[in-house]
């Protein structure tokens, strides 16, 4: 369908757009548009009114004090996909995005977009928690950071308040294994399970690990019980098995007409036993 | 809800137009520029129906409102071809009968394009890659891929 009618806001500074969320509690920010327009399009939201982002400076950027990734919101995920910085800091960001959507949506999309929309079985959200991002948001009482342990806490739901901005996100840099895996029915589509995880080794055993599943719960989930399980251990497969095990066996999926919950759970069990072989074996 | 003034470039030609914000560019495109060649299949940015290049790069015209589009520059199916003329690409769509009804076409000849843009010679997989955000109903795809990769090999 034609979206509903709504009033339309291009403000130049980031204080503009959050004057313009506070003076009415019905209107929502406009990044790319790839989550939000479809919505309209379905008629399952009506905004009165949207804040377009694209032109508040400060909001693109790309760079690095070498510890940790700095990511503007505005940046689209296509970009954020092609940086040099981005692959060779934490490609594990990199490895993500090939999996969100399509090309078109990807130009269009942005990266605070994405993190902000939080669907529960969306790629970056589950990357920045394995990595222990932070997100800096920006509202009327100015900047905070929230980790992003803390940032997503169920289904399109975040701690971003109504009159506040993502403004970027902060993600340290990871150059040890890493390894991502996504199931879905097609390309491009939402996935039923999917698993970022990160393996440094010390010679030959495991001296940190991350491993993050979404899809299969709200929010995404930090399998912390598993990561203790990997770190002081050889990675093979018995391990791997072992610690698929106990990142899953608590898990209570949704089912729905696209996968039972126990498909879902035993798709996230694969693939993190996956995940684990591969991101220790992919030491750099 | 007032108007928006909006300055694009389409095809290399200049527009202004005064438009209601909730416009989507695909309505623009078809309704104020009358460039019909762009179809809307699904209004929400699945199908791929719609696919035009924004500053080059592959876009849902459905997913992108008529406002955001001020100051850049649209490709369109029209901008392929000249005077009643096929492209290489549009011509290895005919030979290759990878079109049928014709409706996803236009979406799939600017995404082939973009793709072109940046892989002179894409593999097969490639191909199938970054077509697989357009749906087809009529041709099961094969000869679609086909048409792409003999576009390229021709140069």
């Amino acid at each position: 369908m034609k979206f509903p009618p709504f009033q339309y806001h291009a403000p130049a500074t980031s204080a503009e757009a959050i004057a313009l969320l506070g003076a009415d509690p019905e209107a929502k920010l406009l990044a790319g548009g790839q989550s939000l327009l479809p919505l309209l399009a379905l008629r399952l939201a009506y905004p009165t009114a949207l804040v377009d982002l694209a032109g508040v400076e400060g909001l693109c950027d790309i760079d690095t004090d070498g510890r940790a990734v700095r990511i503007g919101a505005m940046e689209t995920l296509t970009d954020v996909g092609r940086s040099d910085i981005v692959g060779e800091k934490v490609p594990l960001v990199s490895a993500a995005i090939a999996h969100v959507a399509h090309e078109p949506i990807r130009n269009r999309g942005t990266f605070g977009g994405n993190l902000a929309h939080a669907d529960p079985a969306s790629e970056l959200p589950a990357v920045m928690v394995a990595l222990d991002a932070q997100l800096v948001l920006q509202g009327p009482a100015g900047e905070r950071r929230v980790g992003a342990g803390e940032f997503w806490r169920g289904p399109f739901t975040t701690a971003l308040g109504a009159d506040e901005i993502l403004t970027c996100a902060e993600v340290p840099v990871w150059q040890g294994g890493w390894s991502f895996h996504e199931a879905a029915r097609r390309s491009g589509d939402f996935a039923l399970a999917l698993v970022a995880a990160g393996i440094e080794s010390a010679n030959g055993s495991c001296s940190a690990a991350r491993l993050c599943l979404h899809g299969v719960a709200g929010a995404p989930v930090r399998a912390r019980t598993a990561e203790e399980a990997l770190v002081g251990g050889a990675i093979d497969e018995t391990l791997a098995e072992e610690v698929a095990e106990l990142a899953t066996a608590e898990l209570i999926p949704t089912g729905d007409v696209h996968c039972t919950s126990d498909g879902r759970r035993k798709i996230a069990r694969t693939l993190v036993r996956r995940a684990v072989l591969e991101a220790g074996g992919s030491v750099q | 809800m007032s108007g928006v003034t909006v300055e694009l470039t389409v095809n290399g030609q200049r527009f202004e137009r005064l438009v209601k914000p909730r416009l989507t560019l695909a309505d623009l495109l078809r309704d104020e520029l009358r460039l019909t060649g762009t179809k809307l299949g699904c209004e929400q940015g699945v199908c791929g129906a719609c696919t035009v290049l924004v500053d080059g790069a592959a876009v849902r015209s459905c997913l992108m409102l008529a406002p955001q589009a001020g100051g850049r520059s649209i490709t369109t199916v029209e901008s392929l071809g000249a005077g009643g003329e096929l492209n290489p690409l549009q011509a290895a769509f005919a030979r290759n009968h990878a079109l049928q009804c014709g409706f996803c076409t236009a979406g799939f000849l600017m995404s082939a394009t973009a793709l072109l843009e940046r892989e002179a010679v894409p593999t097969r997989d490639q191909v199938r890659e970054t077509l697989s955000g357009n749906l087809c109903r009529c041709t099961g795809y094969q000869t679609i891929i086909d048409a792409v990769i003999e576009a390229a090999q021709a140069g």
